[in-house]
């Protein structure tokens, strides 16, 4: 059993258009571990369904090799990839079930193109039906059903072929946001049960924030960023992924930071350092005030992780103290320069 | 002419016409079906793009389908003649409709081929379908009322040529109407015949419609 369940290594996608060759996908170097929940985030036209698509190679790239479980997926004639591409289910944002078919018929699908006899494929079509809690729907068409009730048909096929891996394609961008709650955790649930990876592709933050473990950052046909959800969540390098991660947040820190640039800092704090009164006790403390930019608190992954930006005190000497102070306290802390521009980072919005 | 006698031959011809149409059609579908499927499957977006014979057979079927269905039956006569030793009569007559209507039998499966979701063909894909079971299992199966649909229109289309080769001495309702009614000058048996076509016309149109619908899984 190969460590890296995927590894993309040095995949580049061109296509030929009208107007030239166009990279959707440039020299992409991506290792997915078993296991894991992989969110791969991006705007519209970042690259990152062309790039979810490599994988199971629904689109051949250009240059580069495609690893699934230690053995290339590439150069695989159509037969044997057809072999490997059963333990790689996927799901779609347009839920794409056959509108033919019952909920039974539609699960039982790739059973049926597998050539598993049909009464054990309904059987466990009616198990999985419980699984995706639709047990009363399994004689209902698509048409008959509501776009959430889809997603878990088509969550339910793609678990039928006992996959590694589930490739979700903007699984839930065609939901509402309660729907996309209960789709995520029964995703989140599957991935923790059952040990199935999940490469979860999206332009949503809140996806990632929910479901995954580790994030990459997509933009321009490059990965631009990657690593734990926390890591990135708490300290975003790159302008993309500051985008993406706080997109109103910026904006809102756009604002508030327009009247006081001197001193600022932006702090992160994680689960322990989020319970505790930190900055009160500073003040406290150093007896010298701080003012307050920008304040966020999130949970991620079930771990509260906060965002907020201050004004240390005036006088150098102060500050130095309170950064002393913070550092200590176990705040990731990154200062910001006076004449940096937020509105850089806030790019468009996120969105199809 | 007395009552009993053109009873007769209005059920001789019905039967006839019949025979040509549903034999016809069959064929026609036999051919146009497989060609219409893969028109799609060789197209640059299908499941296996094939650019040479897409484009060959694209023509082939439009260079056949641009020939009037009389004109057609005409210029191709004596070679029928040949093959199957007759020119007039339901024989030779079907197969000009069948040389006439695969082509647009094969555009009518393209068009309801078409109107399958590439996103649900892409699904299949993901599951390690192969292209086989694509072609029956999603490709005709999701199309089904779409197929049926165009199934009328092809039927009542073939229909149509074989009363038009009644002018070619091609048997049939279309050879009575003619020869009966024009010639004879019998305007009666003329109008009998149109409306034992405009049923034969409305049971055909009827009987697709509510199989397709019966069929679709889409509405109920």
């Amino acid at each position: 059993m190969a460590d890296h369940i995927i590894s993309l290594q040095g995949v580049t996608k061109e296509f030929d258009t009208k107007g030239g060759k166009v990279v959707a996908l440039h020299d992409i170097n991506l290792d997915i571990k078993r296991g894991d929940s992989y969110g791969i985030i991006g705007l519209s036209g970042a690259g990152k369904s062309t790039l979810v698509r490599t994988i199971n190679l629904l689109e051949q790239p250009t240059e580069g090799k495609v690893l699934f479980d230690g053995k290339a997926l590439t150069g695989l004639a159509s037969k044997d990839l057809n072999l490997q591409r059963r333990k790689i289910s996927m799901i779609f944002q347009q839920f794409n079930l056959l509108m033919q078919r019952d909920a039974i018929g539609n699960i039982c699908f790739p059973l049926e193109i597998a050539g598993v006899p049909k009464a054990e494929a309904e059987a466990k079509a009616e198990e999985l039906l419980k699984v995706v809690d639709l047990e009363d729907r399994a004689h209902s068409y698509p048409s008959q059903l509501s776009g959430g009730q889809k997603q878990r048909v088509a969550i339910a096929r793609a678990l039928a072929s006992d996959p590694e891996v589930i490739l979700c394609d903007e699984a839930t961008s065609a939901l509402d946001p309660k729907t996309t709650r209960s789709i995520l955790a029964l995703l989140k649930k599957i991935n923790e049960e059952r040990g199935i990876t999940l490469v979860v592709i999206t332009h949503e933050m809140e996806v990632i924030k929910q479901l995954c473990n580790k994030v990459a950052v997509i933009e321009g046909g490059e990965i631009v960023e990657r690593g734990s959800v926390q890591e990135i969540f708490a300290n975003p390098k790159t302008k993309a992924a500051r985008r993406l991660f706080f997109p109103d947040g910026q904006n809102k820190e756009k604002q508030i930071t327009k009247t006081s640039t001197k001193r600022r800092v932006r702090l992160a704090y994680d689960e322990k350092t989020a319970h505790e009164p930190i900055i009160a006790n500073m003040i406290m403390e150093l007896g010298a005030p701080v003012n307050f930019l920008y304040a966020n608190l999130d949970v991620l992954g079930g771990e509260q992780i906060g965002q907020m930006v201050i004004c240390l005190a005036d006088d150098k000497e102060t500050a130095e103290k309170q950064k002393e102070y913070l550092a200590n306290a176990g705040v990731k802390f990154t200062e910001i320069p006076e004449d940096y521009d937020f509105s850089e980072e806030h790019g468009e919005e996120a969105g199809e | 002419m007395e009552t009993g006698a053109l009873i007769k031959l209005l059920s001789e011809g019905t039967v006839q016409t019949l025979i040509m149409t549903l034999v016809g059609t069959l064929v026609s579908y036999i051919i146009g079906l497989p060609v219409g499927v893969s028109l799609i499957t060789t197209s640059p977006n299908g499941i296996r793009p094939m650019p040479l014979y897409n484009k060959v057979m694209g023509f082939i079927v439009n260079v056949i389908r641009s020939m009037p269905f009389l004109i057609l039956m005409i210029a191709f006569m004596p070679y029928i003649r040949k093959i199957i030793g007759t020119g007039i009569g339901t024989a030779a007559t079907t197969a000009a409709l069948i040389l006439a209507a695969w082509p647009f039998v094969a555009r009518m499966v393209e068009q309801s081929l078409l109107e399958v979701d590439p996103g649900v063909i892409e699904a299949a894909q993901a599951m390690g379908a192969s292209n086989m079971q694509i072609i029956r299992k999603v490709l005709l199966l999701e199309a089904r009322p779409s197929l049926l649909n165009g199934a009328a229109v092809a039927t009542i289309t073939i229909l149509g040529y074989s009363a038009m080769a009644g002018t070619l001495g091609g048997g049939g309702l279309g050879d009575i109407a003619i020869r009966f009614g024009h010639y004879r000058f019998q305007p009666d048996v003329m109008w009998i015949t149109i409306i034992v076509l405009v049923i034969l016309v409305q049971i055909m149109q009827e009987i697709g419609v509510r199989l397709a619908a019966r069929l679709d899984n889409r509405i109920n």
